[in-house]
């Protein structure tokens, strides 16, 4: 499986209440709710950490779940949350919102 | 002021008025004696003798034509111009030069919105909103009532006692100042189709109301309070940038007045629990 880097996407608001990540599309003021798991998904997307490494690090030490299977659904709930246009994903290391041009793996 | 004084200082004055909402005088500046009389009626006590208006808009009455009374307001921001459309009336404001102007037929209907936008705007880019809940002022303190329609504004305002000065059944305009936030009275009337006073007060809480069984008031989570408050924004604008800062305000309301689920029933029992 190829590397999978998150961005946050720059068009959203988004704040933190009571433990609950509250996101606002700009574009068509929708506005979403993030679970736990998506909340850990959106902090970390910083756009130079590979998702194999945040689930590794933040989700297999918080939730009781083997690292396969944890792997595959973050990286299903990264694209759902890419296709709200919520994060932004790339096969290539984020910055500035836009892919970094990289030499081929 | 006699009424052909008036007429007199109107025309010296090329045919304005000063309309007053929160603080912000607005000068609208039309070239028909009838238009002006309509909005003295229609605003009657937020006329303002202000010289200076922090807006300028222009009317331009136009023939009445066929329009679409389903049509929805777009409000969109190209080239540093607000542009206001929908089916009644075509407006555009610069909020730079703070100057715009407004086509329409000569009715009251067609500024009132226009006016509710440009607050709304304004309000933007200051921390504030408009939202659509009942307020009123007691003791010294103002008291929003939140809700979609039917949610009972319009019944809370009725059932008001006599103490309790009503500011709006309807939109609540709401300004940030310092670590708080201020109510002000509205002429933007529901049901009740009575002029809120031109008071103001801090905002001490809001209650989103329920229609039940019994009067009581339960604390809700922050989360819960801020998604009802988005629900209820009176906000149009097609932009990113302040989409984006008017979610931030709800936030900033949330964090700093008390919100609460004001379940009641329609008798003024209710308001033993408020103020």
């Amino acid at each position: 499986m190829s590397k999978l880097y998150l961005s946050r996407n720059p068009k959203v608001a988004a704040r933190a209440l009571d433990g609950e990540m509250m996101i606002m599309s700009a574009k068509d003021s929708t506005l979403f709710t993030l679970n736990r798991t998506a909340t850990i998904l959106w902090q970390a997307a910083d756009g130079a950490t590979a998702l194999d490494e945040i689930v590794q690090r933040r989700i297999c030490t918080v939730f009781d779940i083997a690292a396969s299977e944890a792997l595959t659904d973050a990286e299903n709930l990264a694209r759902e949350l890419a296709n709200h246009e919520i994060l932004q994903i790339s096969d290539a290391p984020i910055q500035s919102g836009l892919p970094v041009m990289t030499e081929k793996r | 002021m006699s009424f052909l004084l008036q007429q007199l200082t109107d025309e010296i004055a090329g045919l304005d008025i000063v309309i007053e909402i929160g603080d912000i005088p607005v000068r609208i500046i039309t070239g028909d004696a009838n238009f002006l009389q309509i909005l003295r009626g229609r605003y009657a006590g937020f006329v303002s003798s202000a010289k200076q208006a922090e807006i300028e808009l222009e009317v331009e009455l136009t023939q009445p034509r066929p329009t679409d009374p389903e049509a929805d307001v777009e409000v969109t921001y190209e080239k540093n111009i607000w542009a206001l459309r929908r089916g009644d009336f075509r407006a555009e404001w610069n909020p730079e030069t703070r100057q715009g102007w407004i086509q329409q037929t000569a009715n009251p209907y067609s500024i009132d919105a226009v006016l509710r936008i440009v607050h709304s705007l304004v309000l933007a880019s200051q921390g504030g909103f408009l939202l659509h809940s009942a307020s009123a002022i007691r003791n010294q303190k103002a008291f929003l009532f939140a809700g979609v329609s039917g949610a009972g504004k319009t019944t809370i305002s009725r059932l008001a006692p006599h103490d309790v000065t009503l500011l709006t059944d309807e939109i609540s305009y709401v300004r940030r100042r310092g670590d708080g936030y201020i109510g002000y009275g509205t002429p933007f009337t529901g049901e009740l189709a009575k002029l809120g006073e031109n008071v103001s007060a801090p905002i001490s809480a809001l209650y989103l109301l329920v229609q039940g069984k019994e009067n009581r008031i339960e604390p809700i989570a922050p989360s819960d309070a801020t998604r009802s408050i988005l629900a209820n924004l009176l906000f149009f604008a097609k932009d990113e940038e302040l989409v984006q800062r008017v979610f931030h305000s709800v936030f900033e309301f949330v964090t700093r007045v008390t919100v609460s689920r004001l379940t009641f029933m329609p008798d003024s029992r209710v308001w033993e629990l408020i103020g």
